[in-house]
């Protein structure tokens, strides 16, 4: 760039007409005090407010606390807490209702974000505008989004059933989504289906977006279908966008909280229990603290160790 | 793309799949927003029409829900409201024809106003402190940038519930449970590493060039950061804003766990709307379509910066 040589021997004519110490003061040092003071607040104020009480957390992990009665003396229990934890059944039964919520509203959300961004991608007449009103969902209150489904789901009032029964003809009243033991599960996945599948369709439209039409010319010049250019153009191309896309729901989606908490609360009995709802009763209702401190620091771990995953993911991807 | 080059393009789809394409997406969008123009239609029935089995699409539209979505209500005998001076307002005689009298202004009102305080003042602190952070990093050499910026963005990733019981102990020695200063230091923190990524993706596309013609004409670094890149970076600085209001606005775990009076918000609030015999569904859905019009008005806004905010800046258009 022509424009930015210019500059730069301007600047360095500049820096040589100054006096040596003034231009170190100007420009060195006061780079890096301003660089300090700068990044300084928000270090702190991430240190103040998410390590030290991660510190406490591990800290309180091992020991048999009680929040509700800290008068009582507190003794150092060692791993107890975490053994506990691990081989408390109920807990193994939240990971696998979370697995399963996990699993299948990832598959759903991925199965129909990549083919809405396929459809929008054919560029028809208002697909902007389409596009804007698909993605609503995942703007909203997760917690308010619970609740309204709450009341879509109710078994007699609720328009779910009125539009199920309207398209397969069954009685409306025989199912209920959320008071059923083998539907419940379903309706936390089909809700979530339903606010997500935007993310993972805006993320996949930016792949579809990312291929350089030459690459489509160059398969149409090799009279490669269009089924073997889906499979061997457009799928890799879009999967690094798409494994971003997976990564990320699935951090979010093992640590759900708000939608599932306001749509069946874990129940009915536990099979929608994800484990921060479990987590929740053990801190905030049983005020196990220690344990619960215990059951946190696990899921630290996982979410540090799926975190720094995500991390390489997008610098791989940005970097391409 | 006009119509004139796409003809030459293999890869422009035919009309037909246009078309094909065009009514399938259209079919889904539709039906995603059956739940959203349910629940705006519940806010105008009455309460008995919102529970009617089966549900009512057509209905004789009533203010009901939002006079008792801002209202506490009390019932009374007939022979009471009888004796009472003549209703001074609509909604007092709507509220007097169901056979009750308004005892006073519901909490909705209050944690609304919480929600645009906390709102608010932590998207501009995390603003604040994103945008200063940003620029440090995007322009100069900061040991261990890559590690100071992972440790800032894997502060989000952390599961709220977890982090929530030492938070928790921590406001309580400190007095700022339940206060509006402790929920908004709060999601500052929380909202900060989204400020700094996506400051930094924008801050990152400004030529440095601006700032160093500017020091040659004797700016300093600080006035050339606060004259030339500040006013550039003004688009990137109201989306990232916009985005941090949106998480402030919409969070539940913090607040239900630490916030139960005073400097509680709406969030927490609507699901527990209640009023006789159960649940009170059009004033929820009242409040829940008040509590989502602000995340419409900015989702639209937001169109062109939305796959940015929702990947920390890693993807842009």
């Amino acid at each position: 760039m022509p424009d930015s040589t210019a500059v730069d021997s301007l600047a360095r004519r500049a820096a040589g007409a100054t006096p040596e110490a003034l231009s170190r003061r100007l420009r060195g040092i006061s780079d890096r005090t301003i660089t300090w003071v700068f990044i300084a607040p928000t270090v702190l104020l991430l240190l103040a407010i998410n390590i030290f009480p991660l510190i406490w957390t591990i800290q309180l992990s091992f020991t048999n606390f009680k929040t509700n009665r800290s008068s009582r003396g507190t003794d150092w229990v060692g791993l107890e807490n975490y053994r506990s934890v691990l081989t408390d059944p109920d807990i193994w039964h939240s990971m696998q209702v979370t697995a399963h919520f996990v699993f299948w509203s990832i598959l759903l959300e991925v199965l129909l974000g990549f083919a809405l961004a396929l459809l929008i991608n054919k560029r028809f007449r208002g697909h902007s505008l389409w596009t804007t009103v698909i993605l609503l969902p995942m703007m909203l209150s997760p917690a308010v989004v619970g609740t309204f489904w709450s009341f879509l789901f109710q078994p007699q009032i609720g328009l779910y059933n009125h539009l199920i029964a309207f398209v397969t003809g069954i009685d409306a009243s025989s199912f209920e989504m959320i008071g059923d033991v083998r539907l419940a599960p379903w309706a936390i996945v089909l809700v979530d289906v339903w606010m997500w599948t935007p993310y993972v369709m805006l993320i996949c439209l930016a792949g579809l977006r990312s291929i350089p039409e030459s690459i489509y010319e160059a398969a149409e010049v090799d009279r490669a279908s269009v089924w073997r250019q889906f499979w061997t153009v457009t799928v890799p191309m879009v999967l690094p966008f798409l494994m971003l896309a997976v990564l990320f729901r699935a951090m979010e989606n093992f640590k759900m909280f708000d939608m599932v908490n306001l749509l069946t609360s874990g129940g009915p009995g536990s099979t929608t229990e994800v484990v921060s709802i479990t987590l929740k009763r053990e801190a905030f209702e049983k005020w196990r603290t220690g344990y619960s401190s215990a059951l946190a620091v696990i899921l630290f771990v996982t979410v540090f160790g799926a975190a720094n995953i995500y991390v390489k993911a997008l610098n791989a991807v940005k970097n391409r | 793309m006009s119509a004139s080059t796409a003809a030459h393009s293999v890869v422009e789809p035919t009309p037909w799949t246009k078309r094909l394409a065009g009514l399938a997406v259209v079919f889904y969008a539709l039906l995603s927003m059956v739940p959203l123009v349910w629940i705006f239609l519940t806010g105008f029935k009455t309460p008995p029409d919102s529970i009617s089995y089966p549900p009512k699409v057509l209905f004789e539209p009533s203010a009901e829900g939002y006079v008792n979505l801002f209202t506490t209500r009390s019932r009374q005998t007939p022979e009471y409201i009888a004796s009472l001076p003549k209703a001074q307002s609509w909604y007092e005689e709507l509220v007097r024809s169901r056979n009750m009298v308004i005892a006073g202004p519901s909490k909705f009102g209050q944690r609304y106003l919480n929600s645009l305080i906390i709102g608010f003042g932590s998207t501009f602190l995390a603003v604040f402190l994103g945008v200063l952070a940003a620029y440090a990093f995007s322009r100069f050499r900061v040991p261990l940038r890559d590690d100071l910026l992972f440790f800032i963005l894997s502060t989000r990733m952390m599961p709220p519930i977890a982090v929530a019981i030492p938070i928790y102990l921590m406001y309580r020695q400190l007095g700022l449970s339940d206060t509006l200063l402790g929920m908004i230091l709060l999601y500052t923190a929380v909202n900060v590493s989204l400020a700094v990524w996506l400051l930094k993706g924008f801050i990152d596309e400004i030529p440095r060039e601006y700032e160093e013609a500017a020091m040659v004409d004797g700016y300093t670094r600080f006035q050339a950061f606060w004259k030339v890149v500040l006013p550039q970076a003004s688009t990137g600085i109201a989306a990232t804003a916009i985005f941090c209001l949106i998480f402030a606005w919409n969070e539940y775990a913090f607040a239900v766990l630490l916030t139960s009076g005073e400097a509680q918000t709406a969030p927490p609030f609507i699901p527990i709307i209640i009023g006789e015999g159960g649940q009170d569904w059009p004033a929820v859905a009242a409040g829940t379509t008040l509590f989502l019009i602000p995340i419409v008005v900015f989702t639209i806004l937001l169109r062109r910066h939305l796959l940015r905010g929702i990947t920390f800046g890693a993807l842009r258009r």
